[in-house]
């Protein structure tokens, strides 16, 4: 293929994803939500070097000992404060709020992210083998998805949280995962079966095109829009499973922390106290709020005539 | 009936297929011989095993001996001894009315008002009303329910102590030693809280779907025949739109409950509520394998009669699905 | 034009904003609408037409930008509010609309429906209404009507549902009834019932009616005027026999001549008109119609013409519009191409041989365990040959199975019942190497040219992906692909654009071209251009008639369009509910057909000319197609049989009982007990 056709096709594809770009920014709370969204992570990534201070309360800096000299409140708590580098103040203990809040921040946004790659992967994986070739792998995966779906997954996760809070919290997010993708993978699966008999998947089939390759070249790349928004939304999803878990401490788990450990913390002493939970609360809804904007956005953006959300 | 039957065979295929998953897991994840070590002074290994073997939780016995024993219990209407060695029976009829209040209020509240509010906001749709609920659901579905629950309780401390007198009450089921009407307003400021945060996020979750699925058929072609007929727009929405509408909300009711069982979890141990979900943390803390068993037992349960409860409702509004 | 006027249009125009710019709808119309007249309005997709009669109603959505005057009494429809609107909507204007399965609400009764309709305009009790909702049923022919005001429109069929909303338009009597595409989304048989009952609602009510529609049949066989539109213009308006028989604006003339007729005995090449039609965002300066016009010279682009008075009762838009009848008789018009005789290469090989072909789906119950309680037969012992460079069409309404045909043969597996030999190979017997060797010579071309192409896939990479799968060389691929445009008639340079670029018609030429790219023996043609505008069609049926003339492909055609078979095919097999009931060559079946259906189904086809089509004596079926689930018992046609009826007792009872075996009656192969003679 000559050079200028290749460049002619570059341009075509572009021209699909910059109608898709512009779209999506013209929608102003998708604009607010992206803003949000890597506001927030770069608090996350660069937080670390805006503080002298550690979140991890056994090294040097994890705890201010002036704290508990200086705390008008008693014990190690000090209102935050830029004098003293605590940005939002300190613990019962002395150590820095700011430096666990980011810490927590770096979790929950590392665990999200996880789980919806996990999550949205098997869900695209097992919707789309049983949509596409239907018949008895279908009933035997939409048997599956089903029960997983009766399962009390919040209460398995509950059970089953002394394994991964002993053996680290990757087998948290391969869990959270497992428990995450059949909303998707149904969904898949649905939009699998209707591509399936579109023509072009037909005709590719009467070619003599074979399965894996009508998979991995017609199916996927048509529902790449579908898998995106999804996975979007899923990273949200994932995020208020993971603090609600480590709420109750079924989750993360000191010395380690979260969002939502760090709340279950902080609430203790919520009403006289406030900076000890009102920052990680905030940033937790915030970073939610900001994914479910997103997500939404890319749907208009994707597919503007369609007026069906779905859950954020 | 063929029709039920067969639908009641896989229920209960369902119900026994997550009971023994939550068995097993439980059984093999959770250890009670845990809570009597590192006692002072310790415990004798012998006693131990006695009071575990009583309770049947003892983890030298086979698992799957352990699972017999309590399934036999169970079909008798046995659900075992506690970890305290006390009996689940009891345990559960204390508990369950408590957590009954809380999903079936919420429930039902946060339907009927989330459907409500989903209908006005696309009536009205981008004016103040849709706007204003529309943001405010963004954020509260982004809020889990355990921030809620906190929020609302500083929200309360907050107004009782510009009140001067206690209007909400942030613990417990009713304040004791009282009767009669005072004891039902009473109850009713306890439970304001507790119900509110649960019912939000389900308002929250309700109006979304019932906007949009609301302002699909507001493009259908039935509802510009409907038109054509000589409705005007409104008219048209609410004789043939809305009942089209509510239609997939029968289906989101059987998928939301799971969500509001785990919700409750939160509300009740916030809120100092001795229910199921209070239960629930304090028996995996206490590796308390039968609790816990007779717990996922009781949501199974729950979640399948829902969708079971969803079916038959959708069967009801629609002459389509009826026929079959 | 003394006479009062129910509705004048007065320079109306529609825009709707949109992501590529301002989509202009509808220009500047003006129309007279008199008081039970038929007036047809003709355009294809996306020439505003359906925009025209929703704007009449009031019922566009909230984007567009109106202008103009709708009058109707003297007060204009488009000052009104929504509220004061509906008061007209319904008992003055009333609508059918399309897609009769979407248009009525689910979850209500028919008999409600209608009722509520009664109830908003008049002042009745519910019980009138409903039993006036009974007496419509009854007016529309819809058997045992009283019960089935009780019925959910999921009970009734799609020619059922039409009917109710036929009943629904006319239930206040109003002064116009807007019908848009009303028989487009039913069977021939089936339409043909609709429109009649649209007529007799016109003649109940003395109403108006609009009919929109894009099939000229049609409008032929209804409408008294007729309005054609193009690219939100009307560009000829006119009394039906004098634009039919002597159209003024090269559109008219190029859309009349371009359409295949099934009562056309000798087969000519079609008039195709060039191009596709403009984009509503980004029309042409002048005369929109200029770009594809032959009659084009620079004026046209000077200004956008005005539709003018023309030979006194009629109305043209064109700035050459009195030179147009000079060029046409000059033969400087659409000069018909003359066939070059046939030099179709044929010979009596037979490369695909099928026999005694059944294919069955289970008939499965309940909800959980669904379970097989019977089978329904799709298919049922069909037998047909294909011989080399020959066509053979399979024609027949949905369900008839026809479709169920080509999959059966395309899946090269072993039937359920019967044989199926692929150039002189067995498919029972195939092994995997033989099937995928086999699929090189045996392709095929979908219906829809907007689903058959990955949208995520350039052009070029589409026609390259056979090629892919037999391992030809990338190198040659490249050359091929670039050949096969060309052979379509689409330029080489465009092979790295995607699908989304294409318009309709072009988008089926890549489907060609694609299909041709390993040079089969067989080309399966499933419905290949019944999705496509009518201005369109004549192109690809011209190139699908000039491919076989050059490369001696035999081509298996499905249709249900009689006219496009009788103008491709050399052999045709009528089907009716899973089985063959007369086959035979073209001309011979079309011209004497020998079982009632055949007849029946040549009858209820549309013929583009008025003069035939009024005139013409009409069989017109009763009934709606059986489902193939319940079928009737002994010949499957004799419920709807028209010659069983006027037959003794003693016939009838035979026709009810017996299946009618295939014999040979005057050349045709005809499953009938008693066959219609010349």
């Amino acid at each position: 293929m000559s050079e200028k056709k290749l460049n002619q096709a570059k341009d075509e594809t572009l021209s699909r994803r910059q109608l898709i770009v512009r779209r999506f920014f013209r929608n102003k709370s998708a604009v607010f939500g992206l803003g949000t969204l890597l506001f927030i992570t770069a608090l996350a990534v660069l937080g670390p070097y805006l503080t002298p201070w550690t979140w991890d309360l056994s090294k040097e800096n994890g705890l201010d000992f002036n704290a508990f000299i200086d705390s008008p409140y008693g014990g190690g708590l000090t209102a935050p404060s830029f004098d003293d580098g605590h940005y939002f103040g300190t613990s019962q203990v002395g150590g820095d709020v700011f430096a666990q809040t980011i810490r927590g921040l770096q979790k929950s946004l590392l665990i999200g992210l996880l789980v919806a790659v996990f999550s949205t992967s098997i869900a695209a994986i097992v919707g789309a083998t049983a949509g596409y070739l239907m018949g008895r792998t279908d009933k035997g995966l939409m048997w599956l998805v089903d029960l997983l779906l009766v399962l009390p997954s919040f209460l398995i996760l509950a059970i089953l949280s002394r394994w991964y809070q002993s053996s680290g919290w990757l087998l948290l997010v391969v869990l959270l995962a497992a428990f995450n993708w059949m909303i998707t993978a149904r969904i898949v699966r649905s939009v699998s079966m209707s591509l399936r008999e579109r023509d072009f998947i037909r005709a590719a089939r009467y070619m003599g095109v074979p399965t894996r390759k009508i998979i991995s070249k017609h199916l996927i790349p048509n529902m790449a829009s579908l898998l995106i928004i999804d996975g979007t939304l899923n990273v949200g999803g994932a995020i208020l499973s993971e603090t609600g878990l480590s709420y109750l401490g079924f989750g993360v788990r000191a010395p380690d922390v979260s969002l939502g450990s760090l709340i279950a913390e902080g609430t203790a002493s919520a009403l006289t106290y406030p900076w000890l939970f009102m920052f990680s609360g905030g940033l937790l809804i915030l970073t939610v709020l900001a994914i479910s904007l997103i997500g939404d956005g890319l749907r208009d953006a994707f597919d503007p005539g369609s007026k069906s959300g779905r859950k954020s | 009936m063929g029709f039920i039957a067969k639908r009641f065979a896989n229920f209960l295929l369902l119900v026994i297929i997550a009971t023994t998953a939550g068995y097993l897991l439980a059984a093999s994840a959770l250890n009670p011989r845990e809570n009597f070590l590192g006692r002072n002074p310790p415990v004798p290994e012998n006693t131990i095993n006695s009071i575990l073997t009583q309770v049947n939780m003892n983890d030298q016995d086979p698992v799957l001996q352990r699972y017999g024993t309590w399934v036999g219990g169970v079909v008798k209407g046995d659900l075992g001894k506690t970890i305290f060695s006390e009996s689940v029976n009891e345990e559960f009829k204390n508990r369950i009315w408590v957590s009954f209040r809380l999903l079936i209020l919420g429930s039902i509240l946060g339907a009927v008002f989330g459907v409500l509010i989903g209908v006005i906001s696309a009536v009205r749709q981008y004016k103040f009303f849709d706007r204003t609920f529309g943001y405010s659901s963004y954020i509260i579905l982004s809020t889990p329910v355990f921030l809620i629950a906190i929020l609302l309780k500083f929200f309360a401390v907050f107004i009782n102590e510009k009140l001067g007198f206690t209007l909400f009450y942030t613990v417990g089921l009713n304040t004791p030693e009282i009767s009669g009407f005072e004891l039902f307003v009473n109850s009713l400021q306890h439970m304001i809280l507790p119900t509110l945060s649960l019912t939000l996020g389900g308002i929250a979750f309700y109006s979304r779907w019932q906007r949009n699925s609301m302002l699909d058929v507001l493009g259908s072609d039935h509802l510009r025949t409907a038109r054509a007929k000589g409705l005007t727009k409104r008219q048209a929405l609410f004789k043939h739109g809305l009942r089209v509408a509510v239609l997939p909300m029968a289906t989101f009711f059987a998928y939301s409950f799971g969500l509001l069982i785990a919700g409750a979890a939160f509300t009740e141990s916030i809120f100092g509520w001795y229910g199921m979900g209070e239960w629930f943390i304090r028996a995996v803390n206490t590796n308390d394998i039968n609790s816990v068993s007779a717990i996922v037992l009781f949501t199974a349960i729950l979640v399948l009669f829902a969708g079971f409860l969803a079916d038959v409702l959708t069967a009801a509004l629609d002459p389509r699905v009826r026929i079959r | 034009m003394k006479k009062t006027l129910v509705l004048q249009i007065k320079s109306l125009s529609v825009t709707f904003p949109s992501e590529s710019g301002t989509v202009n709808a509808v220009r500047n119309v003006s129309l007279d609408i008199f008081p039970g007249e038929v007036l047809g309005v003709v355009g294809e997709s996306g020439s505003g037409k359906s925009v025209l009669s929703l704007s009449t109603i009031g019922l566009l959505p909230n984007s567009a930008r109106v202008s103009g005057e709708i009058l109707l009494d003297g007060k204009n429809l488009l000052q009104l509010s929504d509220q004061e609107m509906s008061k007209h909507r319904g008992r003055d204007i009333a609508m059918v609309f399309q897609d009769p399965l979407s248009a009525l609400n689910p979850v209500q009764t028919i008999g409600h429906q209608i009722a509520e309709a009664l109830l908003i305009h008049q002042e009745i009790s519910y019980d009138d209404a409903l039993k006036r909702a009974g007496e419509l049923l009854d007016e529309m022919r819809i058997p045992r009507p009283f019960e089935r005001v009780k019925s959910y429109p999921h009970e009734f069929s799609g020619g059922m549902r039409q009917r109710v909303m036929i009943a629904l338009a006319i239930a206040n009597a109003p002064k116009i009834i807007l019908a848009d595409e009303p028989s487009t989304a039913l069977d021939v048989t089936v339409q043909a019932q609709v429109l009649e009952l649209l007529k007799r609602a016109s003649q109940l009510t003395g109403a108006a009616v609009v009919l929109v529609t894009h099939d000229m049949g049609v409008v032929a066989g209804l409408a008294d005027r007729i309005a054609i539109m193009y690219a939100g213009k009307i560009v000829e308006e006119g009394p039906i026999e004098k634009v039919f028989e002597n159209p003024a604006m090269p559109y008219t003339i190029g859309l009349i001549r371009s359409i295949p007729r099934v009562d056309e005995s000798e087969k000519r090449r079609l008039v195709s008109i060039a191009g596709s039609p403009p984009s509503p965002v980004a029309l042409p300066p002048g005369c929109a119609f200029a770009p594809r016009c032959p009659a084009y010279t620079e004026i046209c682009d000077s200004k956008v013409p005005d539709l003018e008075a023309f030979e006194g009762d009629r109305s043209v838009a064109c700035l050459r519009k009195d030179e147009i009848a000079g060029l046409v008789s000059a033969g400087r018009l659409y000069p018909t191409e003359v066939t070059k005789g046939h030099v179709k290469s044929t010979s009596d090989v037979k490369l695909l041989e099928v026999s005694n072909l059944s294919k069955s789906f289970p008939l499965l119950k309940g909800n959980v365990f669904r379970r097989r309680v019977g089978s329904v037969y799709a298919v049922d012992k069909i037998s047909f040959t294909l011989e080399q460079g020959k066509c053979l069409a399979i024609v027949g309404e949905s369900g008839c199975g026809k479709t169920t045909t080509l999959l059966e043969v395309m899946n090269l597996v072993a039937p359920e019942n019967g044989r199926i030999v692929v150039f002189g190979k067995n498919v029972s017997e195939l092994s995997k190497s033989e099937r995928l060797a086999i699929r090189k010579d045996l392709q095929i071309v979908f219906q829809d040219p907007f689903a058959s192409l990955d949208p995520r896939l350039p052009i070029g990479e589409a026609i390259m992906e056979p090629m892919e799968v037999f391992s030809v060389s990338k190198s040659e691929q490249l050359t091929r692909m670039q050949e096969l445009l060309e052979l379509v008639g689409l330029n080489p340079a465009h092979a790295n654009r995607f699908p989304s670029e294409f318009s309709g018609g072009q988008r089926q030429r890549i489907v060609i071209a694609r299909a041709l790219a390993l040079n089969p023996k067989i080309l399966i043609l499933d419905e290949p251009v019944s999705a496509l505008d009518v201005s369109v069609r004549a192109g690809v049926l011209n190139l699908l008639a000039e491919l076989q003339e050059k490369l001696g492909i035999s081509y298996l055609f499905v249709s249900h369009d009689l006219a496009v078979v009788q103008h491709v095919a050399d052999y045709v097999a009528v089907m009716y509910l899973g089985s063959i009931v007369e086959s035979g060559a073209v001309a011979q079946v079309f011209n004497s057909p020998h079982h009632p259906y055949t007849k029946a189904l040549l009858s209820a086809v549309p013929i583009p000319d008025p003069k035939v089509e009024k005139s013409r004596e009409r069989i017109i079926l009763e009934g709606e197609l059986p489902s193939p689930i319940n079928p009737p018992s002994g010949c499957r046609f004799h419920n709807r049989c028209f010659v069983t009826k006027a037959r003794s007792e003693t016939d009838q009872a035979k026709c009810a009982s017996e299946r009618p075996e295939l014999r040979i009656v005057e050349g045709a192969e005809v499953s009938c007990h008693f066959p219609l003679l010349k």
